[in-house]
């Protein structure tokens, strides 16, 4: 590297100003450039004299995956520099700051630490979503937004499943990060993203106990332990930890991958709906396992080389979607509404490890109060609940794989895209009701779904007659 | 630039034309040949024609070894290339021969070798089929990125600042970006007889503005290609490796 960074040095016009941070493959410059006004920041890799190998890779590596993110989970890149002058990534500076300081403020108050929680998976969520596993995940590599959500740095470990994986020959130990590193990336496996969803698992036990499942080990021996030693439960640690939360912690921080969760939109999914994720033995767990379970499983461990990987990402993400089913339980949607539930079960049949959340909308008034409760003084919303329940009967799933949500808003169509965007939702179905002048003017709920959704959605129709009916119903505005 | 560079047509007209179509859809700006425009398929005359005329139209082209028997010695070939190739020399006209025999061994376009086969001695047709292999290459040319062909297989290897050199997982539809602190080699998949399980043309194309390569997969009309051969009477293994596309 024939240029070494400092204060004052121009480079491809980025004037380097004071140095931000030294971390121990990096500095960080904050710089500016004529033609761009928005605070940046230029990472410089610190290659040693001589062979550095995995300093030089490592940045090759954010060099190839860095351009192609967007999105507001990842630092929009501005310029990049090659290896003949000086390496550099330019990207935004994000405002917001590090997470590692609330980090170490652990344990925080439960509210805190679901909310950020949520925000952590969300952020690994929309990664995965670009084909990307970060595998190096830890509170340094969160910053955040002034806008909230979180922004995952630092891509020198990364795996871009859909380019060339510079790393996977290049080293012979285990790469990532001792507390949070998932027993499957000890094993070398690099092309998982389940190691991305345990490395959050311990990041939330840590917000939530103020200690590391496996504490802080210092050696890969140290590291190896968590093939079969189990963590303290969470809530031994701190027993004002709902059994739900526990519940998830510990279920992205089982060993074996086919076991945890199994993507970061089913994890947030059930972040966001506390009160039906199914608890098990794990939830009301209240010590580590004894020593005849733990040996039985180190017998089987030590010989362990790797657990299965998906095939890809794109493939992992698709083998579990998560579906909305927007039900009409209106008394004129009710052939309709039978009909969406023989879709979902067809649906099931091809995709059987789908998740199915199943979602009726009260539309409201735009302005003034509305009535929460019916002529009869019953809570709308509870009814409600209850009918679509009665809708989902026959609808074969276990119950944590099924469940029911009442939303509200003015405009249901928004009240459903709004819900789709916020569970990282991959596909939506829905009814559709005849054809009239009035719907096809005022618009239709699916009308606007389908337009506006960023993801897949089925429409279902109920089969009509030549003229335009619905056979054997009459069709309604 | 675009480049669109395609290995190893072997008289396969069909498939010549669809990559030919698929990379004009692409927006490709040159075309590249890497040689063995002839050999094995039933249609040497018109594939040496459309390589002739694309050279006047300023293609590159470089010759391979069945390019260079098909005007000389027939040696050091498998029994079903020779028959193939003997075949193939009736079916030629003077003026085709001459285009082929003309052919020069190499192209240089700034930074980037064509060759068909390894680059440290193109003229003794090596395979490059590993890191190991493609290594010499590296070693005999300064060039930024190589292309070659003549393994009816893709791959991709890259030679870091150290000289060590890396074979590269390949994913079909991958775009990679070819990172100036690296070398690149990349064995583009043939047009007209790929072995590597996939019954479809394979080419690359290269983009230099953004320094991204992409390895594509073209479909073709097989059958077509595969009754030309068995109505040529020429042998039922060559039909059949097309239709299996190994």
């Amino acid at each position: 590297m024939p240029v070494r960074p400092h204060t004052g040095l121009i480079i491809d016009g980025f004037t380097l100003g004071e140095k931000l941070h030294t971390g121990g493959f990096a500095t960080i410059w904050g710089v500016t450039h004529p033609d761009h006004a928005m605070p940046m920041v230029m990472k410089v890799p610190t290659i040693l004299d001589g062979y550095d190998g995995p300093t030089i890779v490592g940045f090759e590596v954010e060099q190839m995956i860095m351009p192609r993110l967007a999105g507001p989970h990842v630092p929009h890149v501005i310029g990049i520099g090659g290896f003949d002058v000086m390496p550099y990534i330019v990207t935004e500076m994000i405002q917001g700051g590090s997470f590692l300081k609330t980090f170490q403020a652990a344990p925080l108050p439960l509210s805190d630490v679901i909310e950020i929680a949520a925000r952590m998976v969300d952020a690994v969520a929309d990664l995965h979503r670009q084909h990307v596993i970060h595998l190096d995940l830890k509170p340094e590599n969160f910053l955040q937004r002034t806008t909230g959500e979180m922004v995952l740095v630092d891509y020198g470990l990364s795996r871009h499943d859909q380019l060339p994986d510079l790393l996977a020959e290049e080293f012979t130990i285990p790469m990532g990060t001792f507390p949070f590193i998932a027993p499957e990336q000890y094993l070398r496996c690099r092309d998982d993203l389940r190691s991305d969803l345990f490395a959050l698992g311990a990041m939330l036990y840590a917000l939530a106990t103020g200690r590391n499942p496996w504490g802080t080990p210092e050696t890969l021996r140290g590291v190896r332990k968590r093939l079969w030693r189990d963590p303290e439960p969470p809530r031994a640690i701190r027993p004002e930890i709902p059994e739900w939360l526990q519940e998830i912690i510990l279920r992205a921080l089982v060993i074996d991958p086919m076991q945890r969760y199994q993507t970061a939109a089913q994890m947030a999914f059930d972040l966001g709906h506390p009160q039906q994720v199914k608890l098990t033995a794990r939830a009301h767990k209240l010590r580590q396992d004894g020593w005849l379970q733990v040996w039985d499983r180190w017998r089987i461990m030590r010989k362990i080389r790797r657990f299965t990987a998906p095939k890809s990402v794109a493939a992992q993400l698709a083998s579990v979607p998560v579906i909305v089913v927007a039900v009409d339980l209106s008394p004129e949607g009710e052939r309709l509404a039978r009909t969406l539930r023989t879709a979902v079960q067809r649906m099931l049949t091809i995709q059987p490890d789908a998740r199915i959340a199943c979602v009726n909308v009260i539309k409201t008034a735009r302005m003034g109060i509305d009535q929460g409760t019916d002529d009869q003084g019953n809570n709308l919303h509870v009814v409600r609940l209850v009918q679509l329940k009665v809708w989902a009967d026959s609808i074969d799933l276990p119950d944590h794989r099924l469940t029911y949500t009442v939303l509200d808003g003015p405009n249901p169509a928004q009240a459903i895209l709004d819900y789709a965007t916020a569970n990282h939702v991959d596909h939506i179905l829905l009814g559709a009701r005849g054809h009239s002048t009035a719907r096809r003017y005022l618009g239709s709920v699916s009308a606007q779904v389908v337009a506006e959704a960023h993801c897949s959605v089925t429409v279902i129709r109920l089969p009509e007659g030549p003229h335009g009916n619905a056979i054997g119903a009459t069709a309604t505005g | 630039m675009r480049f669109a560079i395609l290995t190893d047509i072997h008289a396969n007209r069909e498939a010549f034309q669809a990559v030919l179509d698929d990379a004009r859809a692409h927006r490709a700006d040159r075309i590249v040949m890497l040689g063995d425009i002839v050999g094995y398929g039933p249609d040497p005359g018109w594939c040496c024609d459309t390589a002739a005329r694309l050279a006047g139209e300023g293609a590159l082209c470089v010759q391979g070894n069945h390019d260079a028997v098909a005007s000389g010695a027939v040696d050091g070939m498998s029994t079903l290339a020779r028959r193939a190739m003997d075949w193939t020399r009736t079916r030629l006209t003077e003026a085709q021969r001459q285009f082929l025999s003309a052919l020069p061994l190499t192209a240089t376009v700034e930074d980037i070798l064509f060759v068909h086969a390894s680059a440290n001695d193109p003229g003794a047709w090596s395979y490059v089929t590993s890191d190991t292999r493609a290594a010499p290459s590296f070693r005999a040319t300064t060039a930024r990125l190589i292309f070659c062909g003549h393994t009816h297989v893709p791959l991709l290897a890259s030679e870091d600042a150290n000289g060590m050199v890396r074979e590269q997982g390949l994913r079909a539809d991958m775009t990679i970006p070819l990172l100036r602190s690296r070398r690149w080699l990349a064995v583009v998949g043939a047009v007209g007889q790929p072995r590597d399980g996939v019954a479809q043309a394979g080419w690359a194309l290269l983009d230099t503005a953004t320094n991204e390569l992409s390895f594509r997969r073209t479909p073709y009309d097989v059958q077509c290609t595969s009754d030309k051969l068995r109505a040529a009477g020429l042998p039922e293994a060559l039909a059949l490796r097309l239709l299996k596309g190994k």
